[in-house]
């Protein structure tokens, strides 16, 4: 089956980013497609690089970013979001004339159609959070 | 994309207080470019989206409320309502605005997007739905 996954919370404050990835995981362990990943309203925060845990806790950031480069897996950061809450990469930094970017490797921004598009095109979309 | 799905945008929040009413509706409005078979629905506090003569002055926050009113040119215009939700709240649906579309199939008949549905009846629609999304 192809998945869309939508994520709406920040990692950390809320649970719904580690049960989407626990998800995730399970559905490719199991054989099924993960179209897209989307994140949305404080689930952008996913997707900064600079997110830095106690290093006994799990790094919610790299481990998105270690599932997208061994399953070549699609992750977008929505835009609109993004832009209200500082998440950044180099074309946002070039555009918004900002000082650096933080996106984290294997995430993009991209526009909400992108969202649309995964649940056109997905068997099932499934959305983590309140 | 040829393929049309019925999509259904679940509405739970108020719209003040958080930010997910007002980027729910900012996911529809993209949606409707996709040329989707969409409906919404409103339940719990969601029902107070589209209460009439919302005013955020002293909140120092946007008032988006005017944006739902664009909702019919859109084709956004099975717009359903959680009688439950309405009555636990004391509202009714002369508390709300009046959304309308134009009815391209009807002559252009001007027509009302909302339906007041029972908890059961939103059930059964939500139940025909391909994609649903729940904000």
């Amino acid at each position: 089956m192809k998945f869309a996954i939508q994520v709406n919370e920040g990692p950390y404050n809320h649970e719904a980013s580690v049960s989407a990835l626990n998800f995730v995981r399970a559905a490719v362990d199991a054989g099924h497609e993960i179209f897209r990943v989307f994140f949305y309203h404080d689930g952008v925060n996913n997707g900064t690089r600079y997110t830095t845990p106690p290093q006994d806790d799990i790094n919610i950031v790299n481990a998105w970013s270690e599932l997208a480069e061994k399953h070549s897996m699609d992750l977008v950061v929505c835009v609109a979001a993004a832009q209200r809450r500082g998440i950044v990469d180099e074309g946002e930094q070039e555009r918004n004339g900002k000082d650096g970017n933080n996106i984290a490797p294997g995430f993009r921004i991209s526009g909400l159609g992108q969202l649309i598009e995964a649940g056109i095109q997905s068997d099932r979309l499934v959305v983590f959070g309140d | 994309m040829s393929d049309i799905k019925k999509f259904m945008y679940v509405n739970r929040t108020a719209p003040y207080g958080t930010i997910y009413a007002w980027e729910s509706l900012e996911v529809v409005l993209i949606g409707a470019a996709f040329e989707q078979d969409v409906a919404c629905a409103f339940i719990d506090d969601g029902v107070y989206q589209l209460v009439k003569g919302q005013d955020t002055t002293e909140l120092g926050i946007k008032n988006f409320s005017p944006t739902y009113a664009a909702l019919g040119d859109y084709d956004v215009n099975k717009i359903y309502v959680e009688k439950e939700s309405l009555e636990a709240r004391g509202l009714t649906i002369d508390d709300l605005m009046a959304l309308k579309y134009e009815d391209e199939d009807d002559d252009w008949a001007e027509k009302d997007s909302i339906h007041v549905v029972t908890a059961a009846e939103l059930a059964d629609i939500l139940e025909q739905q391909e994609v649903v999304f729940s904000f």
